[in-house]
């Protein structure tokens, strides 16, 4: 594994890296004020691995909700994770004995970095896969470890830096616009979330917007094939 | 406690289920199908754009401060991207702003 591999790795994370520590802090600090300790927060972050959820979660400990409202409130929640994987199976073919952990750790953030990846040589790819999704999981558990180990005693006011992970999207966004012939997929995705979201309001948007989506890009098809 | 980590376990394996049915159902050994290939293609343009607007999702338009902050950083980590083409300087910039926004202007 090269120097440089490692540098371009980490550089890419830097912002997750400021977005899950202050996200995983305000879990940790959360999961706390529930009398879960340290332990707890960072168990849940290891394993579950997913920032919304997890939140989510804490909701469902108290509440002595079902198992089985557990698992489909998980399913609705998490229901974007598919769309992510359906992404990534052709970059993540020859990925070899890492790709259980690569697959496993697909989080948002994670995979705005891994299906944008920088310039690399073919060979270097699977190390900044691995590296990417290897880091921003120390970042999210570390950030929840602290988080319920300091509770609310932060010397300075950090209100607002989990508008890293808004941006972090926003710039892929637009990366991906300025280095795409076809907007058509982009303005399709923007078109169908605003839709959805006006229509079935903040909680419930994600799964119809998908649904919409996934319709979308099935009719563009014909049309995008004959344009490439 | 019995029920906590139930609870947990529970919800990490749906969330893994959902991570791995994709590579389940396609990912073998095989040729990927060309309709799969072509959604992983096309997809990441689509769900970048829905990711955006999952997180701004909660901004209230009706009352103040009508997401103006979101709006404006947002605008500041486009143009810096646009202008520089470096996500660490969009984004740090775009979150200074932001910060500086509801700390100090909201």
């Amino acid at each position: 594994m090269k120097k440089d591999v490692l540098k371009k790795a980490f550089v890419a994370t830097v912002p997750v890296l400021s977005g899950y520590l202050v996200i995983g802090l305000s879990f940790g600090v959360v999961l706390q004020s529930r009398g879960y300790g340290a332990l707890w927060s960072a168990a849940m972050s290891a394993f579950i691995y997913a920032g919304s959820m997890q939140f989510v979660a804490v909701e469902l400990m108290s509440s002595a909700a079902s198992l089985f409202t557990v698992a489909l409130t998980t399913l609705m929640v998490n229901m974007r994770h598919v769309f992510y994987g359906l992404s990534m199976i052709d970059r993540y073919k020859n990925t070899g004995k890492a790709k259980p952990y690569l697959i496993f750790a697909l989080t948002d953030e994670t995979y705005s970095l891994v299906c944008n990846p920088p310039e690399l040589p073919r060979e270097e790819e699977k190390s900044f896969y691995i590296l990417v999704s290897a880091l921003d999981h120390v970042y999210w558990i570390l950030g929840s470890f602290l988080g319920s180990l300091l509770g609310s005693v932060l010397p300075f006011s950090t209100e607002g830096i989990d508008f890293a992970l808004t941006a972090l999207f926003v710039s892929v966004f637009v990366e991906q616009w300025l280095s795409a012939k076809d907007h058509v997929p982009a303005l399709m995705g923007l078109g169908a979330s605003v839709l959805c979201l006006l229509i079935f309001g903040a909680d419930n948007f994600l799964i119809p917007a998908m649904v919409l989506i996934l319709l979308g890009l099935t009719l563009y098809r014909g049309r995008e094939e004959a344009r490439a | 406690m019995n029920h906590t980590v139930l609870v947990i376990a529970v919800t990490a394996l749906v969330t893994m289920f959902l991570r791995f049915v994709p590579f389940l159902l396609f990912g073998g050994k095989r040729e990927t199908p060309a309709y799969i290939s072509y959604l992983g293609r096309l997809l990441p343009y689509a769900v970048m754009a829905m990711l955006v607007v999952y997180c701004l999702r909660n901004i209230s338009f009706l009352s103040a401060p009508f997401g103006v902050p979101e709006l404006i950083s947002c605008a500041v980590v486009a143009l810096l991207h646009v202008w520089k083409r470096s996500s660490i300087l969009s984004i740090l910039g775009g979150t200074a702003c932001y910060m500086l926004l509801v700390q100090l202007v909201f």
